[in-house]
């Protein structure tokens, strides 16, 4: 299926990546895949326990290197690239929310904000405001000198979201966003996935939970280490051509 | 598709970087988010840097109090040899019978005395003239004139000490050390006790407690130098010798003076000489010192290291979690090690700091309880935190490195 318009842009682009645990016994977690998603694109990944799930985001995240195959973010090949290459692309390119949220808990919700900047080399003048920002985006400006331990869990995810955006990256990945989350607090976060993506934010979301995953425009299930593309369930966007 | 070059990468996307400034507050925030395990850390280097500073100054406060005491003793004290009798055929004694009076009247004399060990083939001391409790002690026996006891600068316990009068007439009259005393079961002096020295009685009139200057008084038996030489005649092995109490730095001057003094006839009988130097003394003794209490220092230290070395261990599993964000976040191997490292590093250079203040008032507080001059080498306060931060960063190595090797998500797993 295609669509009218200007050439849609892959933000990452997966040819053939494999990946074998080395064992013993040698395990192979991802047969041979091929995966693109383009800027803008809201895609969810699902799948059982064991399914290969995690390695796909270890993978596609960079913070694990494949047994075979090509990685491109940004149509840069990144797969094999030196960890110094990679941790360039992680700071400046890719934004993690976590299912347990990862934050650091004797510092404030801004200053967990601020730490991805460290690494993102961000002047120093200008954090304090982009932080901020990124909160606000979320909806926690008010929030900002609170500890995470005086949040509820729906705010400490938000404030992990905001760390995610505050360098800007091309993708937004999100690790079970809403597994820690109880229904009213699942259904305001995917409220702001959604907002998010309205606002041009590219988001892989790796979840088990259809009500997240059917908010994708594009749902990719994942089962013995193979990936299978799934029709859309009820999603407002149009489902994007492969 | 485009090839990840290293000017490409740099072009489109700068490298991750951990500037210094964000180097050390991210340590300082990783150290006071466990305030209470930083502080126990912390105890470990501190302690091992404050014994060392306590020891090293201890060591140098003794050595230098030994040598303050060698070297009031040196200023203050001369000797004068009886040259001629050792050259002499016959035993004699070239001192004349007034010859601390003489020497008293030298400008700068405290006090002055001849004396001589008087030797017999064995022992001669014993505290009953027969019997079995007439078993002889091996007791060092000193022929002293009266001025010798105040020059050798003895502390009296109880009785007293023997006279001109017991001079001039050589009575049979001696003075105890303490622990002689006690071995001749003597404790009391009210019921006039007697000793036997060769078989001759003699009437305790004194015990002392120590001498400054001629320890053997401490432990043996002291007898007027004119009955010594009734009894048993000039000394036959050792030549008989004065010791002089001078003021401070008369001691040269005086032992040049004295044979002249004492013996104006024939003064080349006699010869002069100050203390000889304790220098060398002192710096065995300090160098001896030195190298006990730097050994247990270093045991210190070495405690203190391995103390770091394991709380920082632990610190890098229980931040797993911390250091999986920090890499997912695009922090390379080497900032994450970098981080823990001088965290360690700081650790030791704080305790190093408190280590090295405690130590010093260790020193202060012994010292002014025992009356001593501190002293202590200016250095060893300056390079103790040094040390510190030395082995904060030696014990800091390893969990680093440790830290640096964790994949980014097997770390955020844990």
């Amino acid at each position: 299926m295609t669509t009218g318009g200007p050439p849609r842009e892959p933000v990452i682009r997966l040819s053939s990546v494999t990946y074998t645990y080395r064992g013993p016994p040698p395990v192979q977690a991802l047969k041979p895949t091929n995966l693109v998603v383009y800027r803008g694109e809201h895609v969810a990944i699902t799948g059982p326990s064991g399914s290969g799930k995690s390695t796909l985001l270890n993978l596609l995240g960079l913070l694990d290197k494949p047994t075979n195959g090509t990685i491109e973010i940004d149509g840069i090949d990144v797969g094999a690239a030196p960890e110094r290459q990679r941790a360039a692309v992680r700071a400046h390119r890719i934004g993690f929310v976590f299912q347990s949220f990862h934050l650091m808990p004797y510092r404030t919700s801004i200053e967990n904000v601020m730490l991805a900047q460290v690494y993102a080399d961000e002047p120093r003048r200008r954090r304090r405001a982009a932080a901020m920002s990124a909160l606000a985006q979320v909806g926690l400006a008010d929030r900002a000198y609170a500890l995470p331990t005086a949040l509820s869990g729906g705010e400490r995810q938000r404030v992990a979201i905001a760390r995610a955006l505050v360098n800007r990256p091309s993708l937004l990945m999100c690790d079970e966003p809403t597994g820690n989350l109880d229904t009213t607090t699942t259904h305001e976060l995917t409220g702001l996935l959604e907002s998010l993506h309205r606002e041009g934010a590219t988001l892989l979301v790796i979840t088990h939970n259809p009500v997240v995953a059917g908010l994708a425009q594009r749902v990719i299930a994942i089962r013995d280490g193979e990936l299978t593309e799934q029709p859309p369930q009820g999603t407002p966007h149009a489902l994007p051509d492969p | 598709m485009r090839s990840l070059t290293h000017r490409r990468l740099r072009g489109d996307v700068p490298p991750s970087h951990l500037r210094l400034h964000d180097l050390g507050s991210e340590a300082l925030a990783g150290l006071l988010q466990r305030p209470g395990r930083s502080a126990l850390t912390l105890l470990g280097v501190m302690l091992g840097i404050g014994s060392f500073v306590a020891i090293v100054g201890i060591a140098q406060t003794a050595s230098g109090q030994i040598g303050k005491q060698f070297n009031v003793l040196q200023a203050t004290q001369a000797y004068v040899f009886d040259v001629g009798a050792a050259q002499s055929s016959a035993p004699t004694v070239d001192f004349p019978p007034n010859a601390d009076a003489r020497a008293d009247r030298i400008h700068g004399v405290v006090a002055a005395g001849v004396y001589w060990s008087v030797q017999f083939k064995q022992a001669a001391v014993s505290a009953h003239a027969s019997g079995f409790l007439a078993s002889k002690r091996p007791l060092p026996v000193t022929a002293a004139s009266p001025g010798l006891l105040d020059a050798a600068g003895v502390k009296l316990v109880s009785g007293t000490l023997f006279t001109q009068f017991h001079e001039t007439n050589a009575q049979d009259v001696a003075v105890l050390g303490e622990s002689a005393a006690a071995g001749l079961g003597i404790t009391s002096l009210e019921s006039q006790p007697a000793i036997f020295i060769d078989g001759q009685p003699f009437t305790v009139i004194g015990i002392i407690a120590s001498s400054q200057r001629l320890p053997q008084l401490d432990v043996g038996v002291t007898v007027p130098e004119s009955t010594a030489l009734r009894l048993w005649g000039p000394p036959t092995q050792e030549q008989a010798q004065m010791l002089i109490h001078t003021t401070l730095g008369a001691a040269k001057v005086v032992a040049e003076q004295a044979p002249v003094a004492i013996r104006p006839d024939n003064p080349a009988l006699l010869k002069g000489a100050a203390a000889p130097s304790a220098a060398g003394l002192q710096h065995n003794v300090s160098t001896s010192l030195n190298t006990l209490f730097l050994t247990l220092a270093g045991i210190a230290l070495i405690v203190g290291a391995v103390g770091i070395a394991n709380t920082t261990l632990v610190a890098v599993l229980e931040r797993a979690g911390e250091i999986g964000l920090r890499r997912a976040l695009g922090a390379r191997p080497r900032h994450v090690g970098i981080q823990f490292l001088t965290e360690s590093t700081a650790l030791g250079m704080f305790g190093g700091l408190i280590g090295a203040s405690l130590g010093v008032l260790t020193i202060l507080a012994i010292t002014v309880y025992r009356h001593w001059t501190a002293l202590l080498d200016p250095r060893i306060v300056i390079a103790a935190p040094v040390a510190g931060a030395a082995v904060g960063l030696l014990a800091g190595l390893y969990p680093a490195l440790r830290a640096s090797l964790l994949e980014p998500a097997d770390a955020l797993r844990r």
